[in-house]
């Protein structure tokens, strides 16, 4: 009996060795961060840390953010639901290369996906002097700022909701069809019920992204504060220019926002990976 | 509601050279009972789906009561369908499952609050459970799914019904009393029901007419008598169920077997050549003969001993009463067929059997 206990006790070491190594590592990479943001945010106090945050250009860096994000959201998700119904439900020419397709913004630099929307609609771009003839701005202005936002975005809800729909079939969409169900009230009452909680982790995800989205929006952006600059741009400026408290207060208020919508969005994809289960069974 | 199908031809998608469905025409009567039987990729399902409308076939026509329908939606023709897997929505109750077909119907159709709330009551009855009502679907048995999914397909009051494997999830007791009941709500309701299954015992059990399909044809339709005793073919006759295969000559009006120690029978007006015989595990019997045999038994079924008969040259499984096999010696026998169907290039030739009781059809003739 001593034996088993000393044996069980050796193979304990190594296993708390582990544990000790990822919460160390954890410790480091992913809690230390954050700490750092909020202490430096809170150097010199509380009441200064807001009053950076009231800054016009502060106030219009988060306007411009929260409306960005959301416009980007509800775009992608109709985009995203709707790819993905289409992928998951019906086969027709070129859908694997759709498929592809819809993944390649996670692979594709988001510089380079700035550069892109520069390359058509800057001043030097394709189509940016026919536009800006008629009086319409997109490179340096919020139009191109969603672009960026929307390109960054795309595959989110699109790849989430596409496993689930697959695994489902279109055996429910063909009952109420029969049922005599017309277009909407088959997407509305049993498509979209039937992904719900997967769609909204993918809405949420989406959410994350579109806040913290740097690279491509500072591409075609050109950063102007209090007119084309999001949170995480403006914190790079105020960064630049020796505000650390300022930047460190934003960053604080970016990274909790992220945060939120990445917890509110773990508690659905439990939700979401048990509506899965359910749905083997059913 | 009939239901009349004219060559309908369906090629599987991409693959050019797959072809589902190879002209295949099906008469069902109103408040006919048609089972579908046939192995995967006989092309049953298609056939269903086809009448459903959740399939295009390439040309051919579907015509219920009388009606052309190739260009009606699905929810036109007023059908009731049963998924394999019952396609119940997940998300809603079962009385809100069981109301969808209301509910969904243009506000001018459809019928009152209080309306719609009694037809989900009175199906609820009907299915037997009567106090399911809010349950989810994921709470139910595999039965009660079942149950649930026809309530689902009945209640805007169809005609026709379509049963994709309606059992096929189903444990074996629990199979056997929904396929009764549904028997009875058919009779009830003076449906008219397809069924497509991969069984044939349940088919031959609950329709009154099955069809045989293989390879997107329909090899035979006929009622289950006729197919148990005159199988148009050597795969009808396996298909539907256990079944021994003689290859033999025919011979001044008697079949001889290659096999040996099997006993060579009377085939009047058949004319003489090649032939095949099919037998079912009890329509042989042992007679002392005093051949190189031997005779294990080794188990039983349906209150008959199951016996292995060793031939010589093969093995061979047969069906016999206890009584009898009681009484037979361990070696030494001849196999005795008392009634055989004879196939000769791939087609039913002769029926019959040797009893006295049970004079021979002589097939010959008709062919």
């Amino acid at each position: 009996m001593s034996t088993t206990q000393s044996s069980r006790r050796e193979a304990d070491i190594p296993r708390w060795l582990l544990i000790a190594a990822t919460y160390t590592i954890v410790g480091i990479m992913l809690i230390l961060p954050p700490v750092l943001v909020v202490a430096e945010a809170l150097r010199n106090g509380f009441g200064t840390a807001l009053t950076t945050l009231a800054d016009p250009d502060a106030l219009s860096a988060i306007r411009l953010t929260v409306t960005m994000t959301l416009a980007s959201v509800v775009i992608n998700t109709v985009f995203g639901v709707l790819a993905a119904w289409l992928i998951a439900k019906y086969r027709f020419p070129l859908r694997g290369v759709l498929t592809a397709l819809i993944e390649m913004p996670v692979s594709v630099s988001p510089v380079v996906a700035g550069l892109v929307w520069l390359l058509l609609f800057g001043t030097q771009g394709w189509w940016g002097q026919a536009l800006d003839r008629i009086g319409v701005h997109i490179a340096f202005a919020p139009p191109g700022i969603l672009l960026a936002t929307l390109f960054v975005t795309f595959p989110f809800v699109a790849r989430t909701l596409l496993p689930l729909m697959e695994q489902q079939g279109r055996d429910d969409e063909d009952a109420a069809m029969l049922l005599g169900a017309s277009f909407w009230q088959i997407l509305w009452q049993v498509t979209l019920p039937n992904v719900r909680w997967a769609l909204l982790s993918g809405v949420l995800l989406t959410t994350a992204r579109a806040m913290g989205e740097f690279g491509a929006v500072s591409v075609v952006s050109g950063h102007i504060p209090g007119l084309t600059e999001t949170m995480p741009l403006h914190i790079e400026t105020l960064y630049n220019g020796y505000q650390s408290v300022a930047a460190f207060s934003m960053a604080t208020l970016l990274a909790a926002m992220a945060m939120a919508t990445v917890g509110l969005r773990s508690f659905f994809e439990a939700r979401a990976r048990n509506a899965v289960i359910h749905g083997q069974d059913a | 509601m009939s239901v009349r199908i004219e060559t309908l031809v369906r090629r599987a998608p991409g693959a050019a050279e797959k072809v589902l469905l190879r002209g295949v025409s099906l008469d069902v009567p109103d408040g006919g009972f048609v089972a579908l039987v046939g192995p995967s990729g006989a092309g049953k399902t298609t056939l269903l789906r086809s009448i459903a409308g959740l399939d295009a076939p390439e040309s051919g026509h579907v015509i219920i009561d009388g009606r052309a329908v190739e260009g009606l939606a699905p929810r036109e023709r007023n059908v009731g369908f049963v998924f394999q897997n019952y396609a119940l929505f997940r998300h809603m109750t079962v009385a809100k499952n069981i109301s969808f077909g209301l509910d969904v119907l243009p506000r001018r159709k459809r019928p009152s609050k209080n309306d719609i709330a009694a037809r989900v009551t009175e199906l609820l009855t009907l299915i037997q459970l009567p106090d399911l009502s809010q349950a989810y679907p994921e709470r139910l048995s595999g039965g009660q799914r079942q149950r649930v999914a026809l309530a689902r397909a009945l209640a805007t009051g169809p005609r026709l019904l379509l049963l994709d494997e309606p059992f096929g999830a189903l444990d074996p007791v629990v199979r056997r009393t929904v396929r009764a009941w549904i028997r009875s709500l058919h009779d009830q309701l003076g449906l008219t029901t397809i069924l497509v299954t991969h069984d044939q015992e349940e088919a031959l059990d609950v329709a009154d007419r099955v069809v045989v399909m293989q390879d997107g044809q329909i090899v035979q339709d006929a009622d289950p008598q006729t197919l148990e005793q005159e199988p148009a073919t050597p795969f009808v006759m396996e298909f539907l169920g256990e079944s021994l295969r003689f290859e033999g000559q025919v011979s001044a009006g008697r079949f001889v077997p290659n096999q040996m120690n099997v006993e060579a029978f009377s085939v009047a007006g058949l004319v003489d050549g090649p032939a095949t015989a099919m037998i079912r595990p009890h329509e042989a019997c042992l007679e002392n003969t005093g051949a190189d045999t031997t005779v294990h038994r080794i188990g039983a079924r349906y209150g008959m001993a199951r016996l292995s008969v060793d031939l010589g040259t093969r093995m061979v499984e047969i069906l016999r009463p206890e009584t009898e096999a009681a009484t037979l010696p361990a070696a030494g026998v001849s196999l005795v067929i008392k009634e055989a169907r004879l196939f000769r290039d791939g087609k039913l030739a002769w029926a019959g059997g040797l009893a006295e009781d049970r004079p021979a059809h002589d097939m010959a003739a008709q062919i």
